[in-house]
């Protein structure tokens, strides 16, 4: 008998405490995988951020610090710094990484950090039960915006990698999906240049991935669709797919 | 005796946390104390090391808080707002309990205040100064030298106890120039042993995490527990002070920093009019020598804070001597310079038993 | 014995480095010592100043609140530390540029036109020099010769005509003396 697909090494066997629906398991097998694939396990160090993901630091089998809300590309260059010679991956979601921590992961891709960001995006505060977040779309409902979102008393969802694309140091700056199973499969590919342009000296990639919160989105827990539809109607129209910034391929045309 | 040479404090300060093995190096620009970084950027990469200079004071503690999880000897310095601003990394830093070095030359406050020299900022040193339960090592330098020679003992304390080590001085020592003589040979950073909980590859050996949670039931209580007994061994082994002309002293002053040099000053014309009175200078802040305190309230019947505060140390003064004598206070806020004639009128009132105690009722 | 100095005068005077270089003369010459200057904004204005201390202690108070001499090179400098030297000390004033006369009677002034000489050697910047000789030799804190040491380690990047322009300056500097 042949085993055909497995827990990946840089996975540990723990059981996470996300909720059914939520794509955070998904993305970090992800990660999980491409450390494997890139034999970077070993030497990889990988920040976890306060939000959902703050366990992260139990999932992944490889060294990992956990810091203060917002600040994980600050703690990664310290690490990457004092360290060259390790691949540091920062994990954080929405509110962490654009909202308290936007001068953080601003001014590493401006460094041109050689780091590698996964950066989450469902849209809501998480672990903190459902506020809105800078990513929540106009007229949806969190906690603080009991009616919706407006734009006039809250301001307009933010584009992360629209943004980080302006910015002279980005060296790879993609939007990806795990809503879908071909989203799944080319967040993979995403998250894997990710890292191998770290491995290769290439400065500073960010993949940001949307993602479902059944939880705080209030969409039916028996019936994940629901989440999954509310990324493909609401969120793919305000937050497009794709390469925004690849200075790599640029070098080579 | 090595020859002595003339060093302006921060640089001195610099450069002791680079003779000391300090090889990272992160912090913001602010006045008085942007030698520091200056000093930095040119000197750590002469000896391999690495400095940046971050977009803000809460990146600079955090950057610090990732170079100090791998186990290298590092630091952040600034000056009172900036510290302010580091004080979530600094508690995440004893939570994690990381050995991070951090230097504040204090400047006047509260708010932006203005940039002479203060020590309004001793209740947010030795308390902890962020949130939760925590203590950071404290030093206190009072001369250039001690700028030289302080992060020494600091990164010493801070590797062997496994807490964050501050020293503390204000834009006057920070500014000033003295001669140096730096006492310690060189650390070679290559001669440290990597600590067991760095961060950095875990091929062939566990994972290593640093974090300052564990959201289980009783799992800080645990942690913090396990704190305190370092916390202890600092009390019971790691005090430092310095006593002049405390023999025949009716008048004891304690004051720290540039305080105790206004002090000395100030103990020499009080001396020449026939006062007997001694200075106590507390050298650690925290640990705070309240014990070497408590003895001396056995002879001593008077003591006199001096700080350039509203009265901060005296709080710790008052607690250690706990009604043994007489507490006093000569206060100076808002970083105004505090002369030695002043200070000696101030111990002449207490001769007279013209001044009030500190906790009498105002 | 015990020197307390305050040294005040516009920025380009060279009062800073003149603080530098006292104190450097004072450890040539095994004595204990302390610089300080006023630093940041007060430097906005225009004016600096710094305090210096020689002594043969250990050095107290690193703020020259009482000086022993006050050596001004400009007018605003003049009203702001006449008052505070100490009774009996000395006042060295900068003739070249300020015209007010000090009033008090219970210290000692000498007036030397520092600009001037300095501009009879040739560099004009070398005035703060000149005070500086006349300080030593008033008081007899350091010695020229000390200072003279002090100079090139305090400016490294000098030529050596430059040092030895500055040597000149001291001297004639020890030239004035107290009436």
């Amino acid at each position: 008998m042949q085993l055909l697909n497995k827990r990946p090494e840089s996975l540990l066997d723990v059981k996470m405490h996300y909720c059914p629906g939520c794509g955070h398991g998904i993305i970090h097998r992800l990660v999980a995988e491409v450390m494997d694939e890139l034999g970077i396990r070993g030497r990889t160090i990988g920040v976890a951020p306060v939000g959902c993901a703050v366990f992260a630091d139990t999932y992944f089998n490889c060294d990992m610090i956990q810091g203060p809300h917002g600040r994980g590309p600050a703690e990664a260059t310290g690490i990457k710094r004092a360290k060259p010679d390790t691949i540091v991956f920062s994990y954080q979601g929405d509110g962490d990484l654009a909202s308290i921590g936007m001068g953080e992961i601003v001014h590493a891709a401006i460094r041109s950090e050689n780091i590698t960001v996964i950066f989450v995006n469902n849209a809501i505060y998480g672990m903190t039960g459902g506020q809105m977040a800078p990513t929540t779309l106009i007229g949806q409902k969190a906690t603080t915006c009991v009616d919706g979102r407006t734009a006039k008393q809250a301001g307009y969802p933010i584009k992360m990698s629209e943004m980080l694309a302006t910015i002279d140091g980005a060296t790879y700056i993609e939007r990806t999906t795990v809503h879908t199973n071909p989203g799944v499969i080319k967040t993979k590919a995403a998250i894997k240049k990710a890292f191998q342009n770290q491995v290769d000296g290439k400065g500073f990639s960010l993949v940001e991935i949307l993602s479902m919160c059944p939880t705080n989105w209030g969409t039916r827990l028996d019936n994940p669709s629901e989440a999954t539809k509310f990324v493909q109607e609401g969120m793919l129209p305000v937050f497009p797919l794709g390469v925004y910034k690849d200075a790599c391929a640029a070098d080579k045309k | 005796m090595a020859e002595k040479k003339l060093w302006k404090g921060n640089e001195a300060l610099a450069e002791g946390a680079i003779r000391a093995g300090c090889r990272f190096f992160a912090g913001y620009p602010i006045t008085p104390q942007n030698e520091v970084p200056e000093y930095m950027s040119w000197r750590l990469p002469q000896v391999g090391g690495a400095f940046l200079q971050s977009e803000s004071e809460v990146a600079a503690i955090n950057t610090v808080y990732g170079a100090g999880a791998t186990g290298v000897r590092c630091m952040t310095s600034s000056s009172s707002p900036g510290i302010s601003l580091k004080q979530e990394g600094i508690s995440y830093a004893a939570g994690a309990d990381l050995p991070i070095f951090i230097g504040n030359v204090m400047r006047g406050g509260p708010g932006l205040g203005n940039i002479a020299g203060g020590q309004g900022d001793y209740w947010q040193a030795t308390r902890g100064g962020g949130h939760g339960d925590y203590r950071c090592f404290v030093m206190a330098p009072n001369c250039v030298n001690e700028m030289a020679n302080f992060p020494h003992k600091c990164y010493e304390v801070s590797f062997k106890y496994r807490i964050p080590s501050m020293v503390l001085a204000d834009g006057i020592i920070g500014q000033m120039m003295e001669p140096v003589e730096f006492k310690y040979p060189e650390v070679d950073v290559k001669t440290l042993k990597e600590p067991e909980w760095a961060l950095g590859k875990c091929e062939g050996r566990n994972k290593r995490i640093v974090k300052s949670y564990d959201l289980k039931e009783g799992g800080v209580e645990i942690m913090v527990n396990e704190r305190v007994k370092r916390y202890d061994q600092i009390e019971a082994n790691e005090v430092m002070y310095e006593e002049k002309q405390l023999e025949d002293a009716d008048i004891v002053m304690v004051a720290y920093g540039t305080s105790s040099r206004i002090a000395a000053a100030a103990m020499k014309i009080a001396r020449e009019k026939g006062l007997k009175v001694g200075l106590f200078r507390p050298i650690t802040l925290w640990p705070f020598p309240k014990v070497r305190l408590t003895e001396l309230a056995k002879r001593v019947k008077k003591f006199v804070a001096v700080e350039m505060s509203l009265g901060q140390m005296v709080e710790d003064v008052q607690l250690a001597i706990n009604g043994r004598a007489d507490v006093y206070l000569h206060a100076k806020p808002g970083a105004s310079i505090i002369t030695a004639e002043e200070v000696a009128k101030t111990l002449e009132s207490i001769s007279k038993k013209e001044a009030k105690e500190y906790a009498a009722v105002k | 014995m015990y020197q307390g100095i305050r040294i005040s005068g516009f920025g380009g005077q060279g009062v800073i480095s003149a603080g530098v270089l006292l104190a450097q003369a004072g450890l040539e010459e095994k004595k204990e010592v302390s610089f300080f200057p006023a630093y940041g904004a007060e430097m906005r204005g225009g004016t600096a100043n710094c305090s210096v201390v020689v002594s043969s202690e250990e050095v107290a108070a690193p703020i020259v609140s009482e000086p022993d001499t006050a050596i001004v090179l400009n007018e605003p400098s003049l009203a702001k530390f006449e008052p505070m030297v100490r009774p009996g000390g000395l006042l060295i004033v900068n003739t070249s540029l300020i015209n007010s006369k000090p009033t008090r009677k219970d210290i000692k002034v000498l007036n030397v036109p520092c600009n001037e000489i300095a501009a009879e050697l040739g560099n004009g910047k070398v005035m703060n020099m000149v005070a500086l000789g006349a300080f030593a030799a008033a008081t007899g804190a350091v010695s020229i010769e000390a200072i003279a040491k002090a100079l090139p380690k305090v400016y490294k990047k000098l030529k050596p005509e430059v040092i030895e322009l500055n040597v000149q300056a001291l001297k004639k500097g020890a030239g004035f003396k107290l009436n």
